[in-house]
């Protein structure tokens, strides 16, 4: 019987993995006998917050384990602790909203913890079997999630689309790392990256790498792979929508930026290209089409598409501003993006999504508390400084334009200018438009109206001081 | 001989793939799914590959199509009729000539491609030992995360597919 | 395989991702869809195998096809379960049937 001679295995470059996972395990069997909806999230939020405590004391860490396949640095780091985070401003969102949804609460905790350990193993992965299995981790438990509220016809119908385009974008994925493999005769992303250079299947290499963007195209919802990302964002329930606007697409450009700046970074000159055609159209469809908007969670969806877009220029300017720049503007757009869910969550009840601009009229005096942070999170979107969204787009453009990349950064800019049509939209709606009548008690939301402070704090923090945020995600860029 | 029996086996793949594609009613067209599997599974056998051939039969062809068919069967599915509306055929005619230009464009490109040829694989090559041995060392790690998608996907279906525990407050 | 080029045993992928791509895009009913993303995989798992054994036969590409099996099963026990809760909902599968969010 021969002797199997296991990996060296570092254990701590998987704790934040392996502890979520324990905590999905945990809470799934707890959902058996645990029928307090508020109790699992709370233990949710306890073990969320533990986890983000040790992956946090992991700074300073770097290795890699696994027979080179899994990566602990701070560019894992500075996305895992980013997930956690959104994690629990979501878990604190879900505690409100689930209420009277019927929505098993933990089932649903459990698979929003695997999504968690999905997207932190495609943030440390170095190698594409991994980055492929991180990412259906988490693909499939947010499947679920979309569809979790099941009494409701559109999420039922958001999991279905959501679920079709995300295994046809697998399937794309799959081919695509095919084609890598077969140029390169590896999966690992050094491997690769010493092999992209000499590999005499050229263009083999590039179809490979053109069909990974059409997959990462579908995950981070950019154009002109998004059609799904409106009806999938406004079916799913609204806490979904916040988890998948946020750090699914911070998960997948994680991976995104790993895969392409490693891996693929001897054929920047190839795929940038193609990039600056996706940036340019993501950014002005995602604007103009929400323009067409009235329904303020669907604006949001074409949104977030159009904050992808901006997040693909300094993906396509590269280097090291770019790249610091590109992990920048995912920590500011997901305090922002989060909040502004939270808002919709807020507003909206069981049997009343209240989600058009015609719902929202008056807000601004009847619910000051909401009121004040949307403002926030709206003007923080359209970039207006001193918030945070000021602070991403400055960066990114300063990133295109140090790079050469002129006609990106003022498509860039027009857009902003664009965008704000729609975000005061919504502050006009607010505080200009007549509302109706009080119509009943508001209801108590606690833990909703803390994860809409919290985020709101946090835009306004990271846009005052940008420059510690920065410097972290310099620190995790440089890291790669 | 090799050869000989590569083109009948590639070629029937083909006719029992298009058979999927083609066929209106959803229960036959799985039929042919099937037909594929197994056949990619003799592909796979040519190849060498005799773990993974034994898995497709398994796992693909048992277990996931009987689920396949299981569902349709329980759904009582009609045929896919497409409807004779216009936008139908436009989306199928872009379709067709998108699937095509792809088959084309890619094999221009696959038939420059140089990567080495077949020689005699190693004693053992594609069994279970060696894969076996492949998975539980340089691939732990993935093998450990297959669990936890494995677990998140079952979860996930019975979560989708229960009854409805507890009504939604009115 | 001796005397079978790498690029026959490639073109049998083509075909089947070809065949594939046509089925997700024309099926309207939500099975179908899936049977036409099962081929794309497959067409993925023929890629694998071969380059894995053209290549000085290593065992990853072999590896690799089997997380793609078994991915494929965890993608039909998901697909499927929201398919028939679906269908208890809205009585059909049709893609374009299904229109909650078609306002």
């Amino acid at each position: 019987m021969e002797q199997l001679l296991l990996p060296a295995i570092d254990w701590l470059a998987v704790l934040p993995v392996g502890l979520t996972s324990i905590l999905g395990l945990v809470l799934l069997a707890l959902g058996l006998f645990v029928d307090d909806d508020e109790t699992l999230g709370w233990i949710t939020l306890i073990g969320l917050a533990v986890t983000a405590v040790a992956t946090a004391c992991l700074a300073g860490q770097k290795s890699i384990t696994f027979n080179g396949t899994f990566a602990l640095d701070a560019y894992a780091l500075f996305f895992d602790l980013l997930f956690l985070v959104a994690g629990i401003v979501v878990v604190l969102m879900s505690m409100t909203y689930l209420e009277g949804t019927g929505i098993p609460s933990g089932d649903y905790y459990g698979l929003l913890a695997f999504a968690i350990a999905g997207m932190i193993v495609m943030a440390s992965a170095t190698d594409l079997i991994v980055v492929f299995l991180g990412l259906e981790i988490m693909s499939i438990s947010v499947y679920v999630l979309a569809g979790a509220w099941r009494t409701q016809l559109r999420s039922n119908e958001a999991a279905m689309k959501y679920f079709l385009l995300g295994a046809f974008a697998t399937g794309f994925l799959l081919y695509g790392i095919a084609l890598v493999y077969g140029a390169t005769g590896a999966f690992r992303l050094d491997r690769i990256a010493t092999a992209v250079g000499d590999t005499p299947n050229r263009t083999m290499l590039i179809a490979g790498v053109a069909m990974l963007i059409i997959a990462f195209g579908f995950k981070v919802a950019a154009v002109p792979f998004h059609m799904w990302t409106p009806d999938v964002y406004e079916g799913a329930p609204t806490t979904v929508t916040a988890l998948m606007a946020v750090a699914v697409k911070a998960a997948g450009f994680a991976a995104f930026v790993r895969v392409f700046l490693h891996g693929f970074g001897g054929l920047h000159a190839d795929w940038s290209m193609l990039l600056w055609v996706i940036a340019a159209l993501t950014m002005t469809v995602g604007n103009v089409l929400a323009l067409a908007q009235r329904n303020v969670k669907r604006m949001l969806a074409y949104s977030s598409i159009a904050h992808a877009g901006y997040i693909l220029v300094a993906l396509v300017a590269s280097g090291a501003a770019g790249g610091t720049a590109a992990l920048f503007y995912l920590l500011v757009y997901s305090f922002m993006t989060l909040g502004a869910f939270g808002v919709v969550a807020a507003l909206g009840s069981v049997g009343e999504p209240n989600e058009t601009l015609d719902d929202y009229a008056g807000i601004g005096f009847r619910r000051p508390l909401l009121g004040v942070t949307m403002t926030i999170f709206m003007l923080s979107l359209t970039g207006i400084p001193p918030l945070a969204g000021f602070a991403g787009k400055f960066y990114v453009f300063t990133a295109a334009i140090r790079e050469g990349y002129y006609v990106l950064a003022v498509i860039g800019v027009l857009n902003s200018a664009i965008s704000s049509a729609y975000y005061v939209r919504v502050l006009i709606a607010m505080y200009l438009t007549p509302g109706a009548e009080e119509h009943g008690r508001v209801a108590r939301q606690p833990y909703l109206l803390t994860s809409i402070v919290v985020s709101a704090v946090m835009t306004v923090v990271v846009g005052v001081f940008p420059a510690l945020w920065m410097q972290l995600a310099r620190f995790g860029f440089l890291s790669l | 001989m090799g050869a000989a029996l590569f083109l009948l086996v590639a070629a029937l793949t083909v006719v029992a793939a298009l058979g999927v594609i083609l066929h209106p009613n959803p229960v036959k067209s799985a039929l042919f799914l099937v037909v594929t599997l197994f056949l990619l599974a003799a592909v796979f056998v040519l190849l060498e590959a005799h773990m993974i051939a034994a898995l497709q039969i398994i796992v693909y062809a048992g277990a996931i199509m009987v689920l396949f068919l299981f569902v349709i069967m329980l759904l009582n599915l009609r045929n896919d009729d497409p409807e004779r509306g216009r936008r139908r055929y436009v989306l199928r005619g872009l379709a067709w000539i998108g699937g095509v230009a792809l088959a084309i464009e890619l094999a221009l490109l696959v038939r420059g491609a140089s990567v080495g040829s077949a020689g005699s694989a190693p004693a053992g090559y594609g069994g279970a030992a060696a894969v076996a041995r492949s998975l539980y060392t340089d691939f732990l790690l993935p093998f450990e995360l297959t669990s936890i998608l494995l677990l998140a996907a079952v979860v996930g279906a019975v979560v989708l597919a229960q009854k409805q525990r507890r009504p939604t407050l009115s | 395989m001796p005397g079978v080029p790498l690029q026959h045993v490639l073109l049998v992928g083509l075909v089947l991702f070809a065949l594939g791509l046509y089925t997700v895009l024309t099926r309207r009913n939500a099975i179908g869809i899936l049977m036409g993303i099962e081929l794309l995989l497959n067409a993925a798992n023929v890629n694998y195998v071969a380059f894995a054994r053209y290549s000085g036969a290593p065992t990853d590409g072999q590896i690799f096809a089997i997380f793609v099996v078994m991915l494929a099963a965890a993608e039909a026990a998901v697909g499927l379960a929201i398919v028939l809760g679906i269908y208890r909902n809205f009585e059909s599968i049709d893609v374009d049937a299904t229109h909650a969010l078609r306002h």
